[in-house]
């Protein structure tokens, strides 16, 4: 007999994810169906990983009013969750005149957002709290509740949590249409269909795509590619507030910030893009590289470990598309910046929606609503011998550059939305993250996954789908 | 408290370990975050190694096996799997193992023998997407020679440093297809030995000054653009070319491993990204040494060796004298020493050691009387050996080594590349010639005799005349053709 779900989310990027997370909350049959083989696997992944203070949207948007209130979860939640995050202040600075009106413009923004505790400091100021800055700035506006938080392990909290929760997850299902058996909607998927009363889209880029399959289109996607620079811990102490520059009319400015992880990224651009081009360019990085200068002079982009470009999902919209498209058809699109900020409080929103369209929400009274990590590297030597004692595998240091041991690989690998990918190790163990770039424990942690999954090393896989690393042994034919 | 532990079972921690328990040190740990010692030279295979230390040429497991051998018969302590996470400048290591959990260990010295790592895409900033099949040159070693498995089957291989080109060859051996080398540079980064063996007994293109500008392809490799780059080594318009390939390797340059040492307070050459020592290979932290890659990178392991038992010595020394505090002076007060710094000139990009340490008591009464020459060479002072890499090609040319803008000693060489490791021997005579001018300056340069090329400054040899006549002949001129 074909089950029918109360709710079929579309999509486990941070909206998808912080979804199915609200709605494990109640009682309800939740499915998530996802394209990639993992969760996390588009914008999630790879944007600025910045919790956003409020000034910038404009008051009286979705955007002003989610965002302010997804800045406040963001902190309640990474610490229910263990998740990396970093309440650190933002500055935005002003190079000239032109710039200190718009940080007027940028400050009663967010007082009339709620902001709490914005300041603007003069030249003097700015400079005393971040000597590398240019002796150019002419001021800032700091927006002290500003955070920056690690992107893709918040969303696999998230998910992680809501699957602990009940809610099913389905990988590699790629929605491929969209129809109606009796009164309830019918989701074809590359593994399979799936039934369910009330659908939230939440597919990201795609958001167009799953709105078409179901109503009238009234939106369209425009992607927008972002590329950045993630440079060596050695640079991760440059600046120690989240620094940005004035929106002017052609660009929103280059940012520059320390990671949770204790690195320094630099970056994005904007440009038009393919839904699915994540490639990097030579112009865009030089790009990039010169407009963050103009900030930070003395960052060292010979420390650059790693290049990266996110898709953001932007709309023909300025806000957020938030709302019922189809009867029990809700679209969360168009969540472009500040989306990760406002994850968490979309969810909420969305849930209201979705009880107003006739969906019950009654409370769960086991719900788990916290998540507990072994972080090796950040224990106490107690902790660890503790730790080493009871599994040896704590013991063993695989990633060398980022600390990370066997025993965190393992608990990747069995965890509550498994790794099923080096990637997915990494996403979740911090693994290969570091300025080797996984040269040293690729292999290794190949030959774990190899034998904790027990399948053969050339079936692993670096990240997505058809991303083999080894393509057969070197003697076999030959023997 | 243990006498030494060395950082690294790799062959420089090998040597290291191996020539302090020769100079009389017995309680010596050696600690190895690999389940086995031999570092790196596990994954190299081929032949080659030992030519110059063992005479005969030995793979590099070969090699690692004589040191393993050689430190059985020894009372040196190993322990394997066991990663160091913490030194301290007052020599207080932070280990942890599966075996001993997270332990605390001290020693009276130090030596660091980490190696280095690979540069990365990261690094050198490739454009294009980020698809599986880009592999280090060292990891796909690894996966090959070690775990037995094949990293692709249409290959192209970025920059030609050493391992690239063993790889290239090995790949080719194990049935794939190498379609180029590609180099930014006008020259190899490798051993000339090994572009020969490896790429052109092969039929492998090189393609100097030329660059991959564009990676394709995801979710695994499919292609990349390269393209010929200018004098500033940037790409040429209209020079592209798209190779269809499934695998990238990058052999674009090695990095000393120095987090540890960093955190240690240890000053790091910008130049070589390995700590500045002095001629004993001591560091600027009192009692810790380094040799190996972790210093500067080395085409040979045979140098390694050679720069590492020099290293176990040193520590060997400092720890009798550690021992025996009030008994005669092997290593003297910081007060009662005088330090003379290397300078890189023209066509050098750096030196090791970057400090040579010259007792002051050698200038008592010296001055400048220089009438009775030898008796101010005593055993305290020792010709030096150093290390260096040239900048650039060089044809047949000369090594000049200046005091105050004086050529005062010159070496000649009939080529000069910047990937293959030069060294000369400072005669102690040069270096009491600098304490009695009262200098704390010897610049080493090269100068291309075919071209003239040379810096303004240095190099005019009517100006040795003008220091002194008399000490400029006793100078020795070591003429060292390769």
């Amino acid at each position: 007999m074909k089950k029918t779900y109360d709710v079929a989310i579309i999509g486990c990027g941070i909206v998808g994810a912080a979804m199915a997370y609200e709605l494990s909350k109640y009682e309800l049959d939740v499915v998530v169906v996802e394209k990639e083989n993992d969760v996390c696997c588009g914008a999630t992944k790879a944007n600025s990983a910045i919790i956003h203070a409020g000034f910038d949207p404009l008051p009286g948007t979705l955007m002003a009013k989610l965002n302010v209130m997804g800045s406040r979860m963001a902190k309640e939640i990474s610490q229910a969750l263990d998740v990396p995050y970093k309440q650190i202040g933002s500055l935005v600075l002003a190079f000239d005149e032109d710039d200190l009106k718009t940080l007027d413009v940028l400050y009663e923004r967010g007082l009339l957002n709620s902001v709490p505790g914005l300041r603007l400091l003069d030249r003097d100021e700015v400079l005393q709290m971040e000597p590398e800055i240019s002796p150019n700035v002419a001021g800032a506006l700091c927006a002290p509740t500003a955070g920056i938080i690690n992107p893709w392990e918040y969303g696999i909290a998230l998910a992680e949590t809501a699957v602990r929760n009940g809610v099913e997850l389905r990988l590699s299902s790629e929605v491929l249409s969209i129809g109606q058996d009796d009164e309830n909607w019918r989701i074809t998927t590359k593994s399979g269909d799936v039934h369910a009363r009330y659908i939230v889209n939440a597919a990201g880029v795609n958001s167009d795509i799953i709105h078409n399959m179901t109503a009238e289109p009234s939106f369209s996607i425009r992607p927008s590619k972002g590329e950045y620079f993630l440079l060596d811990k050695s640079e991760g102490s440059r600046v120690k507030h989240v620094i940005f520059q004035c929106p002017s009319k052609t660009t929103k400015g280059v940012l520059v910030s320390p990671t949770v992880h204790g690195n320094l990224i630099v970056g994005p651009n904007a440009v038009p893009s393919e839904r699915y081009d994540v490639s990097n360019t030579s112009d865009g990085l030089d790009y990039v590289r010169s407009a963050a200068m103009r900030s930070v002079p003395s960052i060292s982009f010979r420390d650059n470990i790693r290049n990266f470009a996110g898709i953001r999902a932007n709309s023909d919209n300025d806000d957020f598309i938030i709302g019922i498209s189809a009867p029990r058809f809700l679209d969360l699109a168009g969540i472009k910046s500040p989306g990760l900020t406002a994850a968490p409080a979309i969810a909420v929103y969305a849930a209201e929606l979705l009880q107003n369209e006739g969906l019950a929400l009654s409370r769960k009274s086991d719900w788990i609503g916290t998540r507990k990590k072994v972080r090796f590297s950040e224990l106490s030597v107690e902790e660890k011998n503790r730790l080493i004692s009871e599994n040896p595998a704590y013991g063993r240091v695989i990633c060398r550059c980022e600390t990370v041991t066997e025993g965190e690989i393992i608990d990747a690998l069995h965890s509550p939305i498994p790794a099923r990918s080096i990637d997915g190790v990494k996403r979740r163990t911090g693994s290969g993250m570091g300025r080797c770039q996984g040269g040293f424990c690729g292999p290794r942690i190949l030959e774990i996954m190899s034998r904790e999954l027990g399948i053969d090393p050339s079936e692993i896989i670096q990240d997505r789908e058809g991303s083999y690393i080894l393509t057969g042994q070197t003697k076999k034919e030959r023997c | 408290m243990h006498d030494l532990i060395v950082i690294g079972g790799g062959p420089a921690g090998l040597a290291a370990a191996l020539s302090a328990w020769e100079n009389g040190i017995r309680d010596i740990v050696i600690v190895e975050r690999d389940k086995e010692l031999g570092g790196i030279l596990n994954q190299c295979i081929h032949n080659g190694f030992g030519l110059h230390y063992f005479k005969e040429e030995l793979t590099g497991p070969e090699y690692a096996s004589r040191f393993i051998d050689m430190l059985n018969d020894t009372s040196v302590k190993v322990k394997l799997d066991t990663m160091v996470l913490e030194l301290t400048p007052d020599k207080e290591l932070h280990i942890v193992s599966s075996a001993s959990g997270y332990e605390i260990l001290k020693a009276k010295a130090v030596i660091l023998a980490m190696g280095c790592r690979e540069r990365t895409r990261g690094a050198i900033g490739i454009p294009g997407t980020r698809p599986s099949g880009i592999f280090t040159a060292g990891a796909a070693q690894r996966y090959v020679n070690m775990e037995g498995y094949l990293v692709g089957k249409k290959v192209v291989i970025l920059g030609s440093g050493d391992i690239g080109l063993i790889m290239a060859r090995r790949l080719t051996l194990e049935g794939a297809e190498v379609l180029a080398c590609v180099e930014i540079m006008p020259y190899p980064g490798g051993l000339t030995r090994n572009i020969v063996q490896c790429l052109q007994d092969f039929n492998i293109p090189l393609y100097l000054s030329h660059t991959i500008t564009k990676i394709h392809g995801s979710p695994r490799v499919e292609g990349v653009t390269i393209a010929k780059v200018d004098g500033q080594r940037k790409p040429v318009p209209g020079t592209e070319q798209y190779l269809e390939c499934d695998t990238v390797l990058l052999s674009v340059g090695l990095i000393p491993e120095n987090e540890l040492s960093r955190k240690a307070g240890i000053e790091i050459d910008r130049r070589t990204g390995g700590p500045v020592v002095y001629e004993n290979l001591e560091t600027s932290v009192e009692g810790i040494f380094a040799c190996g890659n972790v210093v500067h990178v080395h085409d040979l392991v045979d140098y390694v060796t050679n720069e590492s038992l020099k290293a176990g010595k040193s520590a060997a020394e400092y720890i009798l004298n550690f021992n025996d505090p009030t008994g005669n002076s092997v290593s003297p007060e910081h007060s009662d020493i005088s330090d003379i710094r290397l300078v890189n000139g023209v066509g050098v990009s750096y030196t090791v050691p970057q400090l040579i340490r010259i007792p002051k008591n050698l200038m008592v009464n010296s001055s400048l009387s220089i009438s009775d020459p030898d008796i101010e060479l005593s055993d305290q002072l020792q010709d030096v050996e150093v290390f260096f890499r040239v900048n650039r090609k060089f044809g047949r040319s000369r090594i000049g080594v200046s005091l105050a803008g004086n050529e005062l000693a010159r070496f000649r060489r009939e080529r000069l590349a910047p990937g293959e490791m030069e060294k000369i021997r400072l005669p102690k005579s040069l270096l009491m010639k600098c304490l009695q001018l009262g200098l704390s300056e010897i610049e080493i340069y090269a100068v291309d005799e075919m071209t003239g090329q040379a810096s303004a400054d240095n190099a005019n040899e009517t100006k040795i005349t003008a220091v002194s006549q008399d000490s400029a002949r006793r100078i020795q001129i070591i003429r060292q053709d390769r």
